[in-house]
C-alpha cells in the first residue's frame, strides 16, 4: 500500500527538475498525476527552459510506474488555461487530493542590474502564479472533503540573500501566501505548508548559478551566504519529494502552516 | 524494506505514551531500540506515572514485530544511570542512529509567581537538562559510528508560543529549542541532523487528566473529558481537539529516516494548526 495511494496530485513546473521528481515520486506511492508546465521559451533566465518533451518525459516515466498522468502545457500566469486544466484533469481522474505549487524561475541580478521585465516575471510566476494555481485548485480540495497544498518557497523565502531581490521577494510572498491560506482552509480539513529547498540538482539550480560568480567576487563578504551548515554543495530533487511526500500524505494529517526547510541547514547559517 | 531498517533508536520516556509510540513506529520500519523510562512517580506532577509494566508492554509490542529491545529502568535527570542504560543497549544492539529525547513531564500548572522553587527546578531539570543529557550521552556514540544520525528533541507548541499558568514548562520548552540549534551547529560537520517536534495537545495520559482539563477549563470546577476537548478545539485550527501519539511519531519517523537527510534545525509543529491561530 503506497503511502499517498488512491489521491490525486496537481503538480505545477512538472515537466522536468523539482516538478518532474514530485511526480515520480507521488506516483511510486500510488498517486495519479495532473501535470502542467510552460515548457516553453523563458525570455531572462540563464538556464535552458524547459520544452515539450520534458513533460512527455515526465509522463512516460509516471505510466512506468502504472499510474495515470494527465500533462498539458500551460502558463501559471494564465488564470483561465490554468482552470481549464486543472478542472479537465479533475474531471477525467475524478478528484483532487494534493496541490504542489512548483513552478518558478530564478533570475540572478544585482540590485541595480534587475530590470522591471524581470521583477514583472518574477513576481508574476512565483508569486501571482502561485495564487493562480491556490485559486483554481482549492474549491477541487474542499469538494473532495479536504486536502494538501504544498507549495515551493526556497531559503530566500526565509532570509535574505543576495543578487536575487526579485526571487527574494517573490518566495517571502508565498510563505505569506500560505500563512493566509492556511487560517482560511483550516475549517476544511485542508492544509497548507510551504518547503525551503537550499540549492537543488536541477537545470535552475545549477546551470543558472554560474551568474553568481562575479558578482560574489566584486562582493566576496556575502558569499557565506549560500553555504550550508551540513557539509554537501546540493541537494537532490529526490530530497525535496520526500518533504513533499510527507505533507502530501496522511502521515502529517495535522500538519498546517509549516515553514519546512530542506536546506541542508542553509537557513541556520 | 522499512524506511529505518537496520538503524537503532534511543528513546527516552518510552514506557507509554508518545514514546511507545515512538518505538513502535520506528521497529514497524525495521529499527532496533534502546528504551528507557523512570518508570516512577515524580513529585507534585499530577497525573499517574509509568510504571515498570508498562515499559514493559512496549517491550512486548515491539518484540512482537521481531525487532530487539534493550529496556532499562533510567531517570534522565542523573547522568551516569542515562549513559550506563545507553551504552549497554548499543554494545548489545551495535549502533547507534536515532535518538529521540522524549522524556518529560507537564508539571502542576500554577501562576508563575506561585510555582514552587523545587517544582520549577524539577520541571528545568527534566524537561530540559533531560533533554540535554540524552543527547551528551548519545553524541559520542553517534560520532564513533561515522554515519551520521538524527537527533529529534521533543519541545512542544509551549517551546514556539507562551502559555499562561504553565511558564516553568514554556522555559523549559523553548529552552529546548535553543539547544537544538546549538547542536544543529555544532554537529552539522558529522552530518548529524538535530531538530525539534512541536505537538499540540497528544491523547496521551500526561493530556488526559484532570489537572489539565481544570488549566484548559479554569472556568469550570469540574470539567470533564468533553469539556477539555471544547476548549481544546478551539485552540487548534484544525477541526480536532488533540493529535494521536502516531501522528507524533509519523513526523519523527520522516525526520529519523534518511528521506530527511538534509533537513536540520527545523522545528517542526506537529499541531493542527495550533500556531497559526
Amino acid at each position: 500500500m503506497g503511502r499517498v495511494e488512491g489521491k490525486v496530485a496537481f503538480i505545477t513546473g512538472a515537466a522536468r527538475g523539482q516538478g518532474r521528481s514530485h511526480a515520480i515520486r507521488l506516483a511510486q506511492e500510488g498517486a495519479d498525476i495532473i501535470a502542467v508546465d510552460l515548457a516553453d521559451h523563458i525570455p531572462n533566465i540563464d538556464y535552458p527552459s524547459a520544452t515539450e518533451e520534458d513533460l512527455a518525459e515526465t509522463v512516460r516515466q509516471v505510466e512506468a510506474l502504472d499510474r495515470r498522468i494527465i500533462a498539458t502545457k500551460v502558463d501559471i500566469r494564465d488564470r483561465a488555461a490554468l482552470k481549464a486544466a486543472v478542472d479537465e484533469g479533475v474531471g477525467q481522474l475524478g478528484k483532487l487530493d494534493i496541490v504542489v505549487a512548483n513552478a518558478g524561475i530564478c533570475v540572478i541580478a544585482d540590485w541595480q542590474g534587475t530590470s522591471e521585465d524581470v521583477w514583472e516575471q518574477t513576481i508574476g510566476t512565483n508569486l501571482t502564479g502561485t495564487w493562480n494555481t491556490l485559486q483554481t485548485t482549492t474549491q477541487h480540495l474542499i469538494d473532495n472533503g479536504g486536502g494538501s497544498i504544498i507549495m515551493t518557497s526556497s531559503a530566500a523565502g526565509i532570509k535574505g540573500l543576495p543578487f536575487l531581490s526579485a526571487y527574494v521577494a517573490s518566495k517571502h510572498g508565498v510563505v505569506g501566501l500560505m500563512r493566509a491560506y492556511a487560517t482560511e482552509l483550516a475549517e476544511y480539513n485542508v492544509r497548507v505548508n510551504t518547503i525551503h529547498p537550499t540549492g537543488v540538482n536541477t537545470p535552475m539550480g545549477t546551470l543558472g548559478g554560474g551568474a553568481f560568480g562575479p558578482l560574489l567576487e566584486a562582493h566576496p563578504k556575502l558569499g557565506g551566504m549560500l553555504a550550508n551548515l551540513l557539509p554537501i554543495e546540493i541537494t537532490e530533487p529526490v530530497d525535496q519529494s520526500n518533504a513533499v511526500l510527507w505533507l502530501a500524505s496522511d502521515e502529517s494529517r495535522y500538519v498546517t502552516s509549516l515553514e519546512l526547510t530542506v536546506d541542508a541547514g542553509n537557513t541556520q547559517f | 524494506m522499512g524506511r529505518v531498517e537496520g538503524k537503532v533508536a534511543f528513546i527516552t520516556g518510552a514506557a507509554r505514551g508518545q514514546g511507545r509510540s515512538h518505538a513502535i513506529r520506528l521497529a514497524q520500519e525495521g529499527a532496533d531500540i534502546i528504551a528507557i523510562d523512570i518508570c516512577e512517580a515524580i513529585p507534585e506532577n499530577p497525573y499517574d506515572p509509568a510504571t515498570e509494566e508498562d515499559l514493559a508492554e512496549t517491550v512486548r509490542q515491539v518484540e512482537a514485530l521481531d525487532r530487539r529491545i534493550v529496556a532499562s529502568k533510567a531517570d534522565v535527570r542523573d547522568f551516569e544511570q542515562l549513559k550506563g542504560a545507553l551504552d549497554a543497549g548499543v554494545a548489545e544492539l551495535g549502533r547507534l542512529d536515532i535518538v529521540s529525547a522524549n522524556a518529560g513531564i507537564s508539571g502542576s500548572p500554577n501562576k508563575s509567581q506561585d510555582i514552587p522553587d523545587a517544582e520549577w527546578k524539577n520541571m528545568i531539570d527534566i524537561n530540559l537538562g533531560g533533554v540535554w543529557r540524552t543527547a551528551k550521552a548519545a553524541i559520542p556514540h553517534l560520532r564513533a559510528g561515522g554515519r551520521g544520525g538524527s537527533i529529534i528533541l521533543t519541545s512542544s507548541d509551549a517551546g514556539l508560543f507562551p502559555y499562561e499558568n504553565i511558564s516553568h514548562y514554556v522555559s523549559a520548552k523553548h529552552g529546548v529549542v535553543g539547544l537544538m540549534r546549538t547542536l544543529a551547529l555544532e554537529l552539522a560537520p558529522d552530518f548529524i541532523r538535530v531538530n525539534s517536534l512541536h505537538p499540540t495537545t497528544v491523547d496521551t495520559p500526561m493530556v488526559q487528566n484532570d489537572a489539565i482539563y481544570r488549566l484548559f477549563r479554569p472556568d469550570l470546577e469540574n470539567p470533564t473529558k468533553q469539556d477539555f476537548a471544547d476548549a481544546a478545539t478551539f485552540m487548534n485550527a484544525l477541526p480536532v481537539p488533540w493529535v494521536e501519539a502516531v501522528d507524533i511519531s509519523n513526523a519523527l519517523l520522516w525526520l529519523a529516516s534518511d528521506e530527511s537527510r538534509y533537513v536540520t534545525g527545523v522545528t517542526l509543529p506537529v499541531d493542527a494548526g495550533a500556531a497559526v491561530k
